[in-house]
């Protein structure tokens, strides 16, 4: 059975490498290739789940070597490969999602001559993706780390005519690096520390070492975590990176690839455990840009860039439950799950939508679209309903756990992370409740786009919308699958440990303000943007509408701060190497010259004066050796 | 006188000649060299007897021959043990027959083999009257300039004497590092000399250059020979004894009994300081030391350029074999003495060498003083006094000596209508016109240069390992200051070929035939192999790295 695993990993490389290196041939046939190939991958991931499901708990955990990578002595990398419960949930998540979103740009990218690229792109994300999530130790995660960030950057830039999108791809990989060093650095202690890198003996000998080095890697570790899910301070790639085609912003920009960082935080929950100052950082930076997106994603008119935002946020409650270790981990992995489902609907709704409109993605010139294309209204919808938590769909359990939870920490810190949550649940009921709105109700204010086209909303064919209501399906399901009767947790739990905590208040009264709070957020959009009409031209709007408008000002942040800062200490170290260190390099060059042209001169071509040169270093020769005995 | 008195004179002098031995000579472990010398006899031989026209073909086959025969029979030692097991010294105690020994003759005898093939080059000038000719003058004795000279080369006279003259050089350097008393040092070291002496002086064109290169080299050679033959008799005077095995006992304090004839010197310290000196003195003006290095950059200039890289690498070979064995096996006892000493020769081998390259402006000076420099990292190796000192020099001797004559045969293609183009102006923009010459000269330039994946990186991190290890950190960082000013210059040489821009008037490069192409690639070969996989070679040295006594 643990044979089986690489194949996981191989299927869609085997795609990757036909598909980018097969060239025109494959023009006609390619993206059925990729599609099968990914479908292949979820379906060996469903074999193994049936194998791991007749095992018992505790034996769950499979392991495949397939060989040493960096064979050197003190140094031991392998290529193998540990499929355990948690890995398995994003094996399936994955290539499930993966398959679907495949599927749906079949009909997306039918009119892009590209296409072949793209889904050999897609592959390549997939396998290593599945190479993260796979891997049996740090270093090999990291392999399939970068590969993810090498595909997220070719995807985002896939339209690379565009500038905006070739900006924005750099943007992502530099942002990105930034996490990566991170990683890295974080690899160098463990291997310093422990000796190794993999999982097994890394996290099992957490007790014997000091908290400060634990602390250290946590903290490392969380920066990587940061960059790859876009959490603050490095989220400003996220909202830019939606300049990629909509089908790899709902695959990898959503539902997938950003929530790296969460499984990073959970599959090393042991060195968190051991480490309470860094689980204290990752809680804040979870809280912090749980509410930074939603902020954001109330201001934003681009479609896409409201569910950026909204992803960014979603995040945020994944990283402050992993933040809240045990009590959290389950949680979190399973609103990852939900949230998959829902935003990778979301997503392709979205870009169903923009499909029908001449890819315009202004909200303020859509409306009225829910007569026209009545399969992206009832998917999106439910996917809406999902995500702000409406009871009974997926967002509920999820959601409504990772608040209980928060306040399940205990004492202040519970109290500060539950009102921020329930903050957080509020805004999001109220900026989805605003897309909703915006887009599928109201009147139309449909614009010509820029040859004067009028657009014609048309639902769109059949290979998108079958995805959209598979997803769907999960959007409204799966939550309860895995809430009620604590299913999910019971899966996970042999892999990540819980505990209850200590909740100040009970869960009934949780699940109320829950629901109260959303009822809020759906309220005061519906009387902002349900009553009035929505102007087509964007008001100017209040201080925080404009601050929210622009990222709350990241990118001037970063230009001030970095940017300024980089050019500032880039322009004297080039001071510095132009006086001081080419000064002194060119004066040394000059005078070792100097020597050689006087060292030269005693090369008078005489041979009497060779003679004397000899004669007296012999002469010296003899009197240093008598001066040494002398000694 | 009676009759019967000189008779009685002649058979009791008569008498004693019974109790005289027959030297007990192993014919077998010499045969290198005895094929060597043996060879070189026949080439006399032939150059009386063949006719002129004749002479070429024979000449470069025999030496060929006689040189691989030669490496046959030291490859059957080495494979019979005489390397490592059987090493043992041969020749009533004048030779020594071990690893050391047979790892270098081995090399001096490859890096003769390819330095013979540019020797018998003869293609790279157009033909004369109809004669081919070579990098020889046509009649030695002709005086340059000179009508007997004209008529000399409209007859198409050549020196074919060089092979002889050749293999004695190569027989005595064979011997050089065997030597095991110090009389046999010092025969072979004239008898690998004078043939250098001469073939030095037999450039085709600039005649007077070469000859004046080879009056300066008699001259100094003759002067150092003159020190170490004065050094040698202290030693005796001291030791009473010139094999090295007895030296060694003395210093030890292991030989108490005092020849009678030498009661007042034996023992005495001054002796054999001063005497250990002399000799050191001797064998450090054939390596190139500085302060003994004046003559190599004129002679290198002035000798025919194929005489020069047999001479930069075989000699370089021969001379450290020999420097190794007298402080390894005869003055161990005294290493806290001639250790410091050694120290600084190194220090100021390596930096002048370096240094006063920079301002060169001629290819061939630049390489000779690149050989000074070379000639200070080999001493850093021998200074370690460990068995990783032995055979990292071992190794940097077999790396350079094949860098060393590819590099002077790519001097010898690049040529205008003076000969050779050697002032460096001239290879401005060579890459341009020859990227291939000027790539397999860059490759050289760059081993020399010590950079990664070259012979040069290898050897140099082998002896600095070494030096390091043998607690001479100071001597490396030395070391790696005086490479990185030697890289400069080397580096821009290939800046010169391949960012410049090629001058109008500038030289061209002649097309080899199959014999200097070998050479180079041999060169081109040893280089990237001894770079990328240097291993099994430097397992080869380290097991050779033992001395007989």
């Amino acid at each position: 059975m643990e044979n089986l695993i690489a194949l996981l990993i191989a299927a869609p490389l085997l795609g990757a490498v036909v598909l980018l290196c097969g060239g025109r041939r494959l023009d006609r046939t390619g993206h059925w290739l990729g599609t099968a190939l990914a479908g292949a991958s979820f379906l060996i991931g469903v074999v193994l789940f049936a194998g791991m499901l007749g095992e018992s708990a505790d034996e769950r955990t499979l392991h495949q070597r397939l060989f040493s990578w960096i064979p050197v002595e003190g140094f031991q990398a392998d290529i193998a490969f540990q499929l355990d419960q948690l890995s398995m949930t994003f094996v399936l998540l994955i290539t499930g999602v993966g398959t679907l979103i495949h599927i749906y740009s079949i009909g997306y990218m039918e009119h892009d001559e590209r296409r072949r690229r793209f889904f050999g792109y897609l592959n390549l994300f997939l396998s290593a993706m599945l190479l993260l999530v796979l891997a049996d130790n740090y270093l090999l995660l990291y392999f399939g780390w970068e590969g993810v960030g090498l595909a997220s950057y070719l995807l985002i830039g896939f339209w690379q005519h565009k500038p905006s999108a070739a900006t924005a791809a750099k943007k992502a990989f530099l942002v990105n690096r930034v996490g990566d060093i991170g990683l890295s650095i974080a690899i160098m202690l463990m291997f310093t520390t422990f000796g190794t890198f993999a999982f097994g003996p890394v996290l099992g000998s957490v007790g014997e070492t000091g908290e400060g080095t634990l602390t250290a890697i946590g903290l490392m570790l969380l920066l990587a975590a940061c960059g790859k899910s876009a959490q603050v301070p490095l989220q400003s790639w996220l909202g830019d990176a939606m300049e990629g085609p909509t089908p790899v912003s709902a695959l990898i920009h959503a539902a997938t690839m950003v929530t790296a960082g969460v499984y990073l935080i959970v599959r090393s929950g042991a060195i968190f455990n051991a480490a309470p100052d860094a689980q204290l950082v990752v809680v804040v930076v979870g809280a912090v840009t749980l509410l930074f997106g939603a902020v954001v994603g109330c201001a934003k008119d681009d479609i896409k860039k409201a569910l950026a935002g909204s992803t960014m946020s979603q995040i945020g409650y994944m990283i402050l439950a992993a933040g809240l270790g045990p009590i959290g981990y389950v949680f979190a992995i399973m609103h990852l799950v939900t949230h998959g489902f829902f935003k990778a609907g979301l997503f392709l709704g979205a870009g169903s939508v923009m499909h029908g409109m001449n890819d315009e993605v202004d909200m303020r010139k859509y409306g009225g679209l829910r007569k026209h294309m009545p399969i992206t209204f009832v998917t999106f919808g439910l996917g809406y309903l999902a995500i702000i938590g409406f009871p009974g769909l997926s967002g509920f359990f999820s959601k409504d756990k990772i608040i209980e939870s928060a306040f399940a920490k205990g004492g202040a810190e519970g109290w500060i992370l539950g009102a921020v949550t329930l903050l957080g649940a509020a805004i999001t009921a109220f900026y989805m409740t605003r897309v909703m709105l915006m887009t599928f109700f109201g009147e139309k204010r449909w614009q010509p786009d820029a040859e004067g086209h009028e657009p014609h909303p048309h639902e769109s064919p059949r290979s998108m919308t079958i995805p959209m209501i598979v997803l769907a399906f999960g959007s409204v399901f799966a939550g309860g699958f895995f809430g009620i009767g604590d299913r999910f947790l019971n899966w996970l739990e042999p892999v990540t440990g819980y505990d209850h905590g200590h909740a100040p208040i009970s869960a009934a009264t949780v699940t109320t303000a829950t629901v109260v709070v959303l009822l809020i957020g759906v309220g005061v959009a519906w009387l902002m943007y349900g009553r009035r009409p929505v102007p087509v031209l964007a008001p100017r709007g209040s201080l925080l509408t404009r601050a929210a408008r622009r990222d709350l000002y990241q990118d001037d942040i970063n230009h001030a701060v970095l940017v300024r800062g980089g050019e500032h200490l880039t322009r004297s170290l080039v001071y510095v190497d132009h006086t001081l260190v080419d000064g002194v390099v060119n004066g040394t060059a000059a005078s070792v010259g100097g020597l050689s042209g006087r060292l030269r001169k005693m090369q008078n071509g005489y041979a009497r004066s060779y003679a004397v040169s000899m004669f007296g270093g012999t002469a010296v020769l003899i009197a240093a050796t008598l001066l040494m005995r002398a000694v | 006188m009676s009759p019967t008195a000189v008779h009685s004179l002649w058979t009791t002098a008569a008498e004693p000649l019974d109790k005289i031995q027959a030297p007990d000579i192993e014919y077998g472990q010499l045969a290198p060299i005895l094929i060597v010398v043996g060879a070189a006899i026949v080439g006399l031989l032939l150059e009386a007897f063949l006719p002129r026209r004749a002479r070429y073909q024979a000449q470069v086959t025999l030496t060929v021959v006689a040189l691989a025969a030669s490496f046959a029979a030291i490859i059957a030692l080495a494979q019979a043990g005489y390397g490592t097991t059987k090493a043992n010294v041969a020749a009533m105690g004048a030779i020594a027959i071990d690893g050391p020994t047979l790892f270098l003759q081995g090399t001096i005898l490859l890096a003769s083999v390819v330095a013979v093939l540019t020797f018998a080059e003869r293609r790279l000038d157009p033909e004369t009257h109809g004669n081919h000719i070579d990098s020889f003058v046509a009649q030695a004795a002709s005086v340059p300039g000179s009508d007997s000279e004209k008529s000399a080369v409209r007859a198409g006279f050549t020196t074919t004497e060089v092979y002889p003259l050749a293999l004695f050089a190569i027989a005595g350097m064979l011997v050089f590092p065997a030597a095991n008393d110090l009389l046999t040092l010092f025969v072979a070291l004239e008898v690998f000399s004078l043939p250098l002496y001469l073939l030095c002086a037999l450039a085709r064109r600039k005649r007077l250059l070469s000859q004046e290169a080879a009056v300066k080299y008699f001259l100094l050679g003759a002067f150092s020979s003159a020190f170490m033959l004065f050094g040698i008799a202290l030693l005796y005077g001291y030791a009473g004894s010139v094999s090295y095995a007895r030296i060694a006992e003395v210093v030890d304090g292991s030989v108490r009994t005092i020849d009678p004839a030498l009661a007042d010197t034996m023992g005495n310290d001054a002796l054999l300081l001063i005497g250990g000196a002399l000799i050191l003195m001797g064998l450090l003006f054939k390596v190139g030391a500085v302060p003994f290095h004046m003559w190599t950059p004129d002679v290198y200039q002035g000798a025919p350029t194929p005489v020069t890289g047999f001479m930069a690498a075989a000699t370089k070979v021969a001379a450290f074999g020999a420097l190794l064995r007298l402080l390894y096996v005869v003055l161990p006892g005294l290493r806290w003495d001639w250790r410091p000493v050694m120290w600084a020769i190194a220090i100021v081998t390596m930096l002048a060498g370096a240094i006063v390259a920079i301002t060169q402006t001629d290819i061939k000076r630049l390489l000779a003083y690149s050989s000074i420099a070379h000639a200070g990292f080999i001493l850093a190796g021998v200074i370690a006094f460990t068995p990783d000192g032995v055979s990292s020099v071992l190794f940097y001797l077999g790396a350079y000596s094949f860098v060393t004559i590819g590099a002077f045969a790519v001097v010898t293609l690049v040529r205008d209508a003076g000969g050779e183009a050697t002032h460096l102006s001239k290879w401005a923009g060579l890459g341009r016109r020859s990227p291939l010459v000027a790539a397999v000269f860059a490759v050289f330039l760059l081993s020399f240069a010590g950079i990664p994946l070259t012979s040069g990186f290898s050897g140099k991190f082998a002896v600095f390992k070494a030096a390091a290890e043998g607690g001479a950190g100071a001597l490396v960082v030395v070391g790696v200051l005086s490479s990185a000013i030697a890289a400069f210059f080397y580096i821009r040489v290939i800046v010169l070929m391949f960012f410049s821009e090629p001058k109008a008037d500038g030289p061209t490069v002649a097309v080899p035939s199959a014999m200097t192409s070998t050479a180079i690639a041999a060169g081109v070969l040893v280089t990237l192999v001894l770079g990328l996989a240097p291993q099994y070679f430097l397992d080869l040295a380290g097991q050779a790295s033992v001395f007989a006594r």
